[in-house]
């Protein structure tokens, strides 16, 4: 971490929110202390930083900015110290006070004020000072954040101040924190550095953990207290791991429960191989896209309810396409499942050529909503909302799909009709037509699917091949024709992928969870919740 | 004993395709060598190259078709096996440059230099030596399959579940060979071959050579699959394509007839794949892509599943085509594809082969033949 | 209770299977001598293909005993090592090779080695083309021989299917329904030929059709609801009150 960058993060935090901090002395006040800045050297500088930091003036932290960048001169004629910018071979001088312009300035007539790395941290110090005792509290934490990551000595008197008035708890903490860690840097005593230890330790966080385990090959009590605090730190850190873990794994599970659940519908209900499944999903991607395309040129208002619109779009589309699918090919081909897929394979490329001859080869940008972007985090859990989102959005639809199934004539009816075509036929079903829209339907899920993957993956031609045997997976591993048995495939999918990914990385793991799939059809061929007896062998 | 029990296993089909096959392996090289290359009976090295290629595809077609067609397997990781033979051979290429690599290492491919290793991992020692390479080319895919298909069919696991277990299996594959750290130089794959067996890749001589040998190796494989097809192995096979369950209670073990012919059908893959890499020059993880293995099922279909002589000509026909669009039309070729697809399904299930006889027959007495396809829902799910 | 069994050719003792909950069949005894025909009625859902099912090593019951021949466990063994120890099958659907011709229908089914590589280095021998001439005279198909399984009318698929049966040569053969779909006179000619068989071997007929089963004139066995109800000639349990009952309902 160079200081630089530290006092970058500070500047920039001090700048974002400038209205919080306006205090100023008076103008003759900061001129004088801004001018010691340019008389005598190193030494005579530092203690100016530190006098000029210490007026707490709002426009402090631009002037150290300037120093720190080498862009503050002195007129030789005057001692009068500027902000001075490259005019060609010229300076164009800038008052700092008052920001008004003070002409141009031969090169030779002006003086840099030089800095070297002692003097940068102490400006990062100082304008951690001054941010340390702003008013606002998140400015405060990110200070006291950045100041530990700096670990400088110079920075604890300004701690010591900030830590007796601060009222917060949580901030408080992590000044101490950051004291102990400017004092661990520093030459104190071992006693209190085994004390400043206890005091990181306290924290447990990642930047902790980074922190401590630079001291854990030191000699001694403070090594020992490290390694002690590390060990700790990373045995609670581990759980939290577990905890990401298992959300990157729910987060993963939604996903292919969303791209698997139409083929539960298509593949699981009436035993067709639907290829093409995947390339329902890209439509219904390629949909949010294009309503997204007209929503922005046409009415950019309303940008933050595309997804909403995208939705019943992307699922009539996908559901169409499906619809002319079946009345075209598969219902020829009923009974002969083998065909099917070839057919459906067919078909895939077709759609596939189509999008790319409409849409190019390239990916599509699908814009997040602003109430989709962003993330927080539950104690050491990152959680973004977009994830969030496509896990509520995966549970509402499996839901929606169960009640279809049990509550609806058309779940009556489908369920009637793959159960026993020929009785539903002669009890007055029109099982074409039941047909058609029970394919509609397991299409137009994967539409919606398809519009919850456009937020987070490539919108290209190629979206669909990405899931397509994934899908298959979990439709086969969690039983063919039991909808439950495909949520609890893919979060069991999900879950095992992104567990296994840390020990054996993304593809090997990838590998493993093929392999164990195929393992596991040999034992239960017909899945882990599998119907048994003659009703599955007719 | 063997080669009667193979020859007499020829129809008069069979027969008239050997033949064909041997004389192509003779007149094709000689057309590119001999014959001067104003005159109109001249073949261009490209043409011959890419006739070869051609042959190989017809041998992986033959091999889908001998468990498609006669057992009823549709596999839809064949593409598997074909590329597991063309990396074995494509380790033996690569041995063989030896020094003459970029990096000049005696012993280290190029790409194992580049990764910064020391040593030749254990699974390519022996691969210098030309029988040993070969000896793998066959026993890798014959193994792999073995064990698959013992797990499989053991536990019958049958119809799509087994083809898509099959693209898992592939599919898998191909991500284990895009990894680096396999030793099989990761996406590159393997390539910048010099020379085989002493002779440089490149040379007219050689490729004439590599023609022939894929013009033998598919009449070889030809008279193999005839010869299963026609014993009472083959009625056997048929008999499980049909109807499994009955040829279970009649006392046959179908796991073990199915385990032999897919076996079969791997090994001949692999050679396929052995003879494809030194013609075109690469070996990748492309090869391993669930969409090449469905290509080549195709392929099966437009010939006529079933027939013998319909995979080959499904392969070259397909493929012609493809190298026709793509060079003229490129845009349509994906639309004429999936069509082909769909209107090989929907309209032509017994390929153009059947088509032919249905038309002979008719010619032949006007009583229509009876489609045979077997349909058969029962046995289908 | 392998004492009990001693002498039978097949014994089913106390045999239970259940699918999801449902009982299909529920303590099940039954005993078949050598050489006895027995004919097996009860209304839809008795639990008799599911009897044949556990007979033939493609159901394994949940508990019980099953021994052919006095003392060979089939609970153990597969559909095929079944097939091979004698016990052949006839489908309630007829099921034949339907892309092969009737006389390769006869010459798979024909009683010689099962291995793979015996079958593929196979070729007929003298006695074995006699032995399949023989059977399709006497399933009455020797003038169809070269046409396609497919191409035949049910009755002859029912037959073929017979013949496919013989030509196993089993000690034990098990019929499903066979004169289901036939007409009258194939009816009649069916149960002649079966009584010509059970000279020879002993049968199992699964059947609903009651002139049919008069026509056996054997011992006749009851199922309902997976466990035998009755057990008799024709005429005392068609008099049973409980048969009728089930029957006719109540």
């Amino acid at each position: 971490m160079s200081f630089f960058r530290l006092f970058t993060i500070l500047f920039a935090l001090i700048v974002s929110f400038q209205p919080a901090l306006a205090s100023r002395i008076a103008d003759t006040d900061l001129s004088s202390r801004i001018v010691a800045l340019g008389a005598g050297g190193f030494d005579d500088l530092e203690k100016a930083i530190a006098n000029l930091a210490a007026s707490g003036d709002d426009r402090v932290p631009a002037v150290l900015d300037r120093l720190g960048n080498g862009e503050l001169v002195v007129r030789k004629a005057d001692g009068a110290v500027f902000f001075a910018d490259k005019a060609g071979t010229d300076f164009r001088l800038t008052d700092p006070v008052t920001g008004s312009d003070a002409g141009l300035a031969p090169k030779a007539t002006v003086e840099k004020v030089k800095v070297n790395n002692r003097i940068r941290r102490t400006i990062a110090s100082a304008v951690g000072a001054l941010t340390l005792i702003s008013p606002d509290p998140a400015v405060r934490r990110a200070a006291a954040e950045a100041v530990m990551k700096s670990a400088d000595a110079a920075a604890i008197p300004v701690l010591n101040q900030a830590i007796a008035t601060e009222t917060v708890a949580d901030i408080r903490a992590m000044m101490m924190a950051a004291r102990a860690t400017a004092l661990l840097a520093s030459s104190a005593s071992e006693a209190d550095k085994v004390a400043a230890i206890a005091a990181i330790a306290d924290l447990g966080s990642r930047d902790a953990l980074g922190f401590l385990s630079g001291y854990t090959s030191t000699e001694g009590a403070v090594g020992d207290a490290a390694r002690k605090a590390v060990a700790a730190i990373e045995s609670r850190l581990m759980l939290w791991d577990i905890g990401q873990n298992l959300w990157y794994g729910l987060s993963l599970g939604s996903v292919l429960l969303l791209a698997a659940i139409g083929l539960a519908i298509t593949f699981g209900v009436m035993g067709v191989i639907n290829m093409a499944h995947g390339e329902m999903v890209m439509l219904g991607a390629y949909a949010t896209f294009t309503v997204q395309e007209v929503i922005r040129t046409s009415w950019p208002g309303l940008f933050d309810y595309s997804l909403l619109i995208a939705l019943p779009v992307a699922f009539l589309t996908a559901a169409l396409a499906g619809i002319l699918i079946e009345r075209l090919v598969i219902r020829w081909l009923y009974g002969r499942p083998l065909e099917t897929l070839l057919a459906t394979w067919g078909v895939s490329l077709i759609l596939q050529q189509t999008v790319r001859s409409i849409y190019g080869a390239n990916n599509r940008e699908v814009g997040n909503p602003s109430w989709m972007s962003g993330s927080f985090s539950v104690g050491d859990i990152q959680i973004t909302w977009t994830r969030l989102w496509i896990i509520l959005f995966a549970v509402a639809v499996f839901l929606a799909l169960i009640a279809v199934l049990k509550r609806t004539r058309l779940g009556l009816e489908m369920r009637a009709v793959t159960q026993n075509r020929q009785m539903a036929a002669a009890v007055g079903i029109r099982t074409p037509l039941v047909d058609a829209l029970t394919f509609g339907l397991g299409s137009g899920i994967a539409g919606l699917a398809g519009v919850a993957l456009s937020q987070i993956d490539n919108v290209s031609p190629n979206l669909g091949r990405g899931y397509i045997i994934d899908s298959f997976m979990v439709v086969v591993f969690g039983g063919v024709g039991n909808l439950w048995g495909t949520l609890v495939g893919a979060l069991t999918l999900g879950v095992a992928n992104k567990v296994l990914e840390p020990y054996a990385g993304a593809v090997l793991g990838k590998i493993i969870l093929l392999v164990a799939i195929i393992l596991f059809i040999q034992k239960r061929p017909r899945g882990l919740f599998a119907l048994k007896g003659r009703a599955v062998e007719a | 004993m063997i080669i009667s029990f193979l020859v007499d296993s020829l129809d008069r089909r069979g027969r008239i395709v050997v033949i064909l096959l041997v004389v192509l392996a003779l007149l094709v090289p000689a057309g590119n060598l001999l014959v001067p290359e104003g005159s109109a009976f001249h073949v261009s090295t490209y043409q011959l190259t890419l006739c070869g290629k051609y042959l190989t595809y017809a041998l992986l077609a033959l091999s889908v078709d001998l468990v498609w067609g006669y057992c009823g397997i549709l596999s839809l990781g064949h593409g598997a096996f074909f590329a597991l033979g063309g990396y074995a051979m494509g380790m033996y290429l690569m041995r063989q440059i030896g020094a003459r690599g970029v990096y000049a290492d005696p012993m280290l491919p190029d790409f194992m230099v580049f990764l910064n290793w020391k040593e030749l991992p254990w699974f390519w020692q022996g691969f210098d030596m030309a029988w040993y390479a070969f000896l793998m080319v066959v026993l890798v895919p014959g193994v792999i399959a073995l064990l698959f298909g013992w797990l499989s069919f053991r536990s019958r696991v049958t119809g799509v579940y087994l083809s898509i277990i099959t693209q898992a299996l592939t599919y898998a594959l191909l991500l284990a060979f895009f990894r680096n750290d396999m030793g099989f130089g990761g996406n590159n794959g393997l390539t910048d071959f010099k020379d085989i067996l002493g002779f440089p890749i490149q040379a007219p001589g050689t490729r004439a050579a590599l023609f022939a040998a894929s013009a033998l190796m598919l009449a070889l494989g030809f008279v193999v699959a005839s010869a299963v097809v026609r014993s009472k192995l083959g009625k056997v096979l048929v008999a499980i394509r049909d109807a499994e369950s009955r040829t279970r209670f009649i006392g046959y073990r179908v796991e073990h007839y199915k385990l032999f012919v897919w076996t079969l059908s791997a090994v001949m893959a692999g050679v396929a794949g052995a003879l494809y890499v030194p013609q075109v020059g690469i070996i990748n993880p492309s090869e391993f892509d669930p969409s090449a293995s469905i290509e080549a099922v195709i392929w099966v279909a437009v010939g006529g599943r079933g027939t013998l002589i319909g995979p080959l000509i499904g392969a070259v026909a397909v493929n012609f085509g493809k190298t026709w669009f793509t060079g003229v039309l490129p845009e349509i070729w994906l639309y004429a594809l999936g069509a082909l697809f769909v209107v090989v399904t929907l309209f032509l299930p017994r390929g153009i082969v059947g088509l032919w006889d249905r038309v002979v027959s008719r010619r032949a007495k006007p009583a229509p033949d009876v489609d045979g396809s077997g349909r058969q829902a029962g046995e289908a799910a | 209770m392998t004492d009990k069994a001693e002498g039978s050719l097949l014994y089913l003792d106390d045999v239970s299977v259940s699918f999801d909950g449902f009982r299909a069949i529920n303590r099940l005894s039954l005993v078949l001598e050598p050489g006895e025909m027995r004919a097996i009625i009860g209304p839809n859902g008795a639990g008799k293909t599911t009897m044949m099912d556990i007979i033939t090593g493609k159901t394994r019951p949940d508990t019980g005993d099953v021994l052919f021949d006095g003392s060979v466990d089939l609970t153990r063994l597969d559909e095929a090592a079944i097939a091979n120890l004698g016990i052949g099958r006839k489908f309630q659907k007829p099921t034949v090779f339907e892309s092969h011709s009737v006389e390769d229908n006869i010459a798979l089914a024909l009683k010689a080695r099962r291995g793979a590589f015996a079958a593929l280095f196979h070729s007929r021998s003298a006695a074995e083309q006699q032995r399949i001439d023989t059977l399709l005279a006497t399933i009455r198909l020797a003038d169809k021989r070269d046409l396609l399984a497919a191409r035949l009318s049910h009755g002859q698929k029912q037959w073929l299917e017979i013949g496919m049966l013989l030509a196993q040569e089993p000690r034990l053969l098990l019929v499903d329904e066979p004169a289901a779909g036939m007409t009258d006179a194939e009816t009649t000619e069916t149960a002649i030929l079966l009584k010509e068989i059970a000279k020879t071997q002993s049968v199992v007929v699964v059947e609903h059709d009651m002139t049919f089963v008069r026509a056996l004139g054997v011992k006749v066995t009851v199922l309902h609801e997976g466990s035998v109800l009755a057990e008799g000639s024709l005429d005392t349990v068609s008099a049973n009150p409980k048969v009728i009952e089930v029957y006719l309902g109540r």
